[in-house]
């Protein structure tokens, strides 16, 4: 087989989904978003689920996921998705609903809508891409940033006198009786990307049963390499030696 | 089936014409002087009946968020509050405005600023006509004098915001929401089906159906030139809807010399205070916008070519007064009346307030 036998269509091993389009992704080489956007399209097709999903994308990085994977959308406020998911599965419980938001979007000015729309035990889905930091507006720190971890806003390290603890927000999370699943995930690696997928499914499964048994929350442990200002292989490596022992792999709660 | 007339408080009303009028979802936070609308739809369990969804939220930041969702996916939602709440709206409102969506949305204004007072006030005119949330945009703002109004634009509401996709704000001050008058309440109205959502509202993100690619309900548009279309587009819809859908009541203004202008229950006052002046012989018109958004410029511009003043009689320091002098360009003496902080004034009040800022 010659280099050109390869690289024809019907030879090819690995397909990506039909639902993530061909669109030019706005991401940075190397971030997470660009992954997890790709294993949610693959579960959505995988269940059939096309014609029944409703996103809902925030304001970060993530603000245009709406442009890649080609299901309906609403595009939420800072901090707002879990409020709409609400309300779009009360009014249309038989559709899957899921949000996808980042740290500053999901626990810091969106705090109490993510710990409301748990606690009511919505059936929707939450995707929560934890890089530590304000990634679209630039490196700014975030509720989730690591004691001494460097960013725009707290150039000489986060102060915890003057900033006070990283957030472990999927630990209060899954104290609420209202969620049922909450798991944290990674895609830094081919057995990462498995097991957050396999996260992601079963979340998704969850919302689809007929009964409201509570809101499944999936956090992916992610880098921010450009906001890091590190090369996506070093941002790996600072990812696995210091954000998994804040944030450490698993699940919560898995009922 | 003969009419169903009821002895109700405005806000119960309203609850009971939100059901009535095939109102999809409500999603509220308590707030006085509203809290009766909730209250009400939770005692009546819609749910049960039309399959209309009521929900508290745990804040009027998402309850807006709520009502934003709803209308995304095409449906009649609403949510109502009281002046605080209506300020924490205010995010929500624009992005409703950016994205195109029909909601309706019910203000019943108490003083402020602050946490001010519950008792009645019109102090959130300019936040409902001018903006309050940011970027260039409006809503349609319907302003009930009565019980009954509280009603019956319940069902108008939803048909302008359908009609026009576009937010309507029902107005009204806490004297509507509180007070009891009889009403004739609309009659059922089936709530649409998701095959007629579909239809009238292709929009709509209701699940990506084959034939169709993906509905995306956004306000975002990161280049310049697509985001001013946008405005241009916002722009000439309210443009249309000024052309359109202007509505006021006149009372005596035909032979009228001095005319008054009241939204709301201010002008149930002024009303009153038409019939004593009449008594004694003055010639006073009533003029009351019912939408303070389409404002009646032209009536009141026509008005000014034969009355000798205007006295705007509002509860707050002065706002519709402004657009009342825009309409009049200076033609005539145009003044204000108001009592603030949650005083109501009487008809006595307002005719005295006439005779020395305009009468003279
Ligand atoms: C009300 C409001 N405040 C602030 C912003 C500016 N803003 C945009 S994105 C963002 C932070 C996003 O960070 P995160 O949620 O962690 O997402 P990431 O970009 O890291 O994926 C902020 C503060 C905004 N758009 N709206
Ligand atoms: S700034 Fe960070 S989160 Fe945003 S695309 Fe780049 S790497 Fe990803
Ligand atoms: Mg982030």
């Amino acid at each position: 087989m010659t280099t050109n036998d390869i690289m024809k269509p019907e030879n090819l091993v690995y397909k990506k989904p039909k639902l993530l389009n061909d669109k030019t992704m706005h991401y940075c080489p190397g971030c997470s978003h660009g992954v997890v956007h790709k294993l949610i399209a693959e579960v959505i097709e995988e269940l059939g689920l096309e014609d029944k999903a409703i996103g809902i994308s925030p304001v970060g990085c993530a603000v245009f996921a709406y442009k890649y994977i080609d299901i309906d959308w609403q595009e939420a406020a800072h901090g707002r998705a879990p409020a709409m998911a609400t309300a779009i599965k009360r009014l249309l419980p038989d559709r899957l609903v899921f949000t996808y938001q980042g740290d500053g979007d999901l626990a810091a000015i969106g705090t109490a809508e993510t710990i409301h729309a748990c606690n009511r035990g919505e059936n929707i889905a939450v995707i929560f891409i934890n890089n530590a930091i304000y990634g679209m507006t630039g490196g700014q720190m975030a509720p989730t940033t690591l004691e001494g971890m460097k960013t725009s806003t707290c150039p000489y390290g986060r102060d915890v006198t003057l900033n006070g603890y990283h957030l472990p927000i999927s630990n209060l999370i899954a104290q609420l009786e209202g969620t049922r699943y909450v798991t944290r995930q990674s895609v830094h690696t081919a057995a990462a990307v498995r097991k957050a997928k396999a996260a992601i499914k079963k979340a998704f499964m969850n919302c689809m049963e007929p009964e409201k048994k509570g809101a499944s929350f999936v956090e992916i442990v992610s880098t921010c390499n450009s906001g890091w200002k590190m090369s996506p292989a070093d941002a790996n490596v600072w990812m696995t030696e210091n954000m998994f022992k804040a944030y450490p792999i698993g699940d919560l709660k898995n009922s | 089936m003969s009419e169903e007339v009821r002895l109700m408080k405005g806000n119960e009303a309203l609850a009971e014409a939100a059901i009535r009028c095939g109102c999809d979802g409500y999603f509220g936070y308590p707030i006085t002087p509203q809290s009766e609308v909730m209250e009400t739809l939770m005692k009546l369990k819609p749910w049960e009946t039309t399959g209309m969804v009521v929900l508290q939220a745990e804040s009027e930041v998402a309850s807006i968020n709520m009502v934003y969702a709803g209308a995304g996916c095409g449906k009649r939602v609403m949510t109502s509050t009281s002046s605080p709440g209506f300020s924490l709206m205010q995010e929500g409102v624009s992005y409703i405005a950016g994205a195109d969506l029909p909601a309706l949305v019910v203000n019943v204004m108490r003083g402020g600023p602050g946490l001010g007072t519950i008792q009645p006030s019109q102090a959130d005119y300019f936040q409902t006509v001018k903006g309050g949330g940011h970027g260039d945009y409006k809503q349609i703002t319907l302003a009930p004098k009565s019980v009954q109004e509280m009603a019956d634009f319940v069902g108008l509401g939803f048909d302008l915001a359908f009609k026009y996709n576009i937010l309507t704000v029902i107005l009204a001050d806490g004297l509507i929401g509180q007070m009891m008058e009889k009403v004739v309440l609309p009659p059922y109205q089936k709530r649409r089906t998701e095959e007629q959502i579909r239809k009238e509202c292709p929009w709509a993100s209701l699940g990506r159906t084959p034939d169709r690619e993906p509905n995306v309900i956004t306000s975002l548009e990161l280049e310049p030139e697509p985001m001013e279309r946008r405005n241009i587009a916002l722009q000439a819809k309210y443009a249309e809807i000024e052309k359109n859908e202007v509505r006021f009541e006149e009372i005596m203004t035909s032979d009228a010399e001095y005319l008054l202008v009241a939204f709301g229950s201010a002008a149930r006052i002024c009303q009153k205070a038409v019939e004593v002046a009449r008594a004694k012989g003055m010639k006073v018109g009533l003029l009351r916008p019912i939408t303070l958004f389409p404002f009646p410029y032209g009536k009141i511009k026509e008005l000014g070519n034969q009355v000798k003043g205007i006295l705007s009689v509002e509860y707050n320091a002065g706002q519709m007064v402004e657009d009342i002098r825009l309409a009049i360009e200076g033609k005539v003496p145009v003044e204000h009346f108001g009592r603030t902080g949650g005083i109501v004034p009487t008809p006595g009040e307002v005719l005295d307030a006439l005779k020395d800022k305009i009468i003279k």
